[in-house]
């Protein structure tokens, strides 16, 4: 266990300088920065003493060490639009991402998984049909449609929830949470659920199929032969079998959630990285661009850990160090 | 007849309906099964041995179903109880040993897991209590250092082991009755023997009748008290052991004899049944071994035979009951 955990830590960095290496290539190519920084009246005078302060006269393989020696402190400069540095920036929107991320992932699993359970116990029952064409519609809207509907009818018509922004939040250190207030919950609710519908029918159906298959295995049957309950059986024996493929997929999901909040951070003008993302690409603001592509790295590579190890704890076969002779 | 039997099957039907038609698997068998006795269920693949068993214990996979008869246990009839009676009275009153050791435990829970949540499922007792009955039962049936391998996975156990786990899971509510489904086809040829003498020894001592079910007729004279033969989802023949060896009445039966090597005598070539088994839609009239029976006579195609008494046995035949039965018995044997 400890072993591969070092192993995965070196691929993990590895990783990391590869991802490192493209967002550093980014201020190389994509334009000259010094371009971005300044207004035209420059003198070629002041420009080079610029790039000279900048380091971008240095040989590359000094400007890389030193991109990955800041990132890794994690300093990624400063933003050629807003004048600020990107990892304050940063820092500022993240909690609201990561929440509605989280909160979103939440709710696909906790809702994902039990109707999976149904519908892959109950093949024929009614109840199972319509969520199996609901989810058909859940996968195949596109998100900023679902969005809208959900505003149109919560915010617009009915108008139980706000439509936009984050509520009140409040702050704990750097941490500005939406958690804590009645109204930064009421404004979740919608861009969770729009957020998250798509990979909670993923879920379900995921679950739902794997379900189908672990029912007919030879030591469900015997469970039941052993006289215990449907509930221990269905909830105990069959679902903690189907739950290694559930786990690998909505860790990506949760990747990708937080990769993509975009649209929906657009929809509902949340102010996470997403919204800063887009205004980054819009200015080219490459170290916004940069540091965000580092991040979303460093996310998945830590997801994608953490989903390595819940593998161990999931399936003792894993564990083959600890097999008794 | 002051006794009733433990396990009683009363011209028991056992339907697979399909979008085509509805195909019988099992149609009308009955017999009893005593208290302590070890009952052998021999056939081809495909004869309703497995089904007979799975209907036993309620545990029929849709679409099929009971269509017919009574299965009474203890007197009483179990197959038309509710779900919830039904589970209490597997496990509890009938324990199932299925063929493949290798898929029958749970693989993501310990054994002991799996052995104190069943004990404790039906009798009342704690789980202190439950993990000492589980150490005692996997000594019993042979597992060394068991308290210790109590909170080991089942991948961590060899074939033979599993199966002894198995074991221990199926009687480990002390049912009254234990029905093994194939329990050793898929072990080694070397361990089988001792699986066999395993199941035979633990039963007896815990007082529960065996309904074994195999395609092996080696195992079934040496462990079996009585042997039924299936064919196409009816008894052909089913009386002793030693009877249905020794003196088989059906040719079916006298057919499965002769394809039992030996190591006596100078017989180079086994003996075989000639044809193969008929599918479930395509079961002929009359008698269903009539295509592949060397004796077969008009009768035998158009009216199907019921068993009868001849002897210790009871044998559903038309050379039997015109007592053509000499003719059969010669021919055989020249």
């Amino acid at each position: 266990m400890l072993a591969f955990s070092i192993r995965r830590l070196f691929q993990a960095l590895l990783v990391m300088i590869v991802v490192a290496l493209i967002a550093f290539t980014l201020f190389r190519f994509v334009g000259d920065p010094v371009n971005q920084m300044v207004g035209v009246e420059t003198t070629p005078e002041q420009r080079e003493a610029l790039r000279e302060r900048l380091g971008l006269n240095d040989a590359v393989i000094v400007q890389f060490a030193r991109f990955i020696l800041n990132a890794a402190q994690f300093d990624f400069g400063t933003s050629y639009q807003f004048k600020q540095p990107v990892a304050e920036m940063i820092g500022k929107r993240l909690p609201a991402t990561l929440e509605l991320s989280v909160v979103s992932a939440i709710f696909a699993v906790l809702v994902g998984i039990p109707m999976g359970v149904y519908t892959g116990l109950n093949r024929d029952s009614f109840l199972s049909k319509v969520f199996l064409s609901a989810s058909l519609v859940g996968i195949s809207l596109p998100t900023f449609f679902i969005g809208i509907l959900l505003i149109f009818i919560f915010s617009v018509n009915l108008q139980w929830l706000p439509s936009f922004g984050r509520g009140e939040v409040v702050q704990i250190g750097w941490w500005s949470t939406g958690l804590l207030t009645w109204s930064g919950i009421k404004a979740l609710v919608l861009p969770a659920i729009t957020l998250g519908l798509f990979q909670m029918t993923l879920i379900m159906r995921l679950v739902r199929s794997e379900m189908l298959e672990v029912i007919r295995t030879d030591y469900i049957k015997f469970a039941r032969a052993r006289g215990l309950p449907n509930r221990t059986v269905n909830y105990r024996h069959a679902l903690k079998n189907t739950l290694v493929p559930v786990i690998t997929i909505t860790g990506l999901q949760l990747g990708t959630i937080i990769a993509f909040a975009i649209i929906t951070e657009t929809v509902f003008q949340w102010p996470g990285m997403g919204l800063l993302f887009l205004q980054s690409v819009q200015n080219v603001d490459i170290p916004i661009m940069a540091a965000y592509l580092m991040l979303i790295a460093f996310l998945f590579v830590l997801i994608n850990f953490v989903v390595d190890l819940l593998y161990f704890y999931v399936d003792p076969r894993l564990r083959t160090e600890r097999a008794i002779k | 007849m002051a006794e009733t039997p433990l396990l009683s099957v009363r011209n028991l039907k056992v339907e697979f309906p399909t979008r085509r038609a509805t195909l019988t698997a099992i149609d009308g068998i009955s017999f009893d099964l005593k208290k302590g006795e070890v009952l052998g269920v021999v056939g081809e693949s495909g004869a309703g041995k497995s089904i007979t068993g799975s209907a036993i214990i309620g545990l029929l996979e849709p679409p099929g179903r009971i269509s017919g008869g009574e299965i009474l246990l203890g007197g009483e009839r179990i197959d038309n109880l509710s779900q919830t009676a039904m589970r209490k009275v597997r496990g509890k009153r009938i324990g199932m040993i299925f063929q493949d050791p290798l898929t029958s435990l749970n693989p993501l829970f310990t054994i002991g897991e799996q052995i104190t949540e069943t004990i404790m499922t039906h009798l009342p007792v704690s789980e202190a209590e439950a993990r000492k009955r589980a150490v005692s039962l996997l000594e019993e049936v042979g597992i060394p250092a068991a308290a210790e391998r109590l909170d080991a996975y089942p991948h961590q156990f060899s074939g033979g082991m599993r199966q002894r786990v198995v074991i221990a899971l199926a009687l480990c509510a002390e049912p009254e009755l234990v029905i093994a489904d194939e329990p050793t086809t898929a072990l080694d040829v070397s361990v089988q023997a001792q699986i066999i003498g395993l199941l035979k020894r633990i039963c007896k001592d815990h007082g529960a009748s065996v309904m074994l079910i195999t395609h092996d007729m080696g195992v079934i004279a040496e462990t079996c008290d009585r042997v039924a033969v299936m064919y196409s989802g009816r008894i052909a023949e089913i009386g002793p052991v030693r009877d249905v060896v020794k003196n088989p009445h059906h040719p079916y039966t006298v057919g499965l004899m002769g394809a039992i090597p030996t190591l006596v005598g100078e017989l180079d070539r086994l003996t075989q049944i000639p044809g193969s088994m008929p599918r479930l839609d395509a079961i002929p009239k009359g008698c269903p071994f009539n295509p592949r029976c060397a004796h077969v006579f008009d009768r035998c195609r158009a009216e199907r035979p019921d068993p009868i008494d001849v002897g210790t046995s009871r044998v559903a035949c038309w050379l039997v009951e015109e007592g053509r039965n000499d003719r059969a018995s010669k021919v055989e044997q020249a």
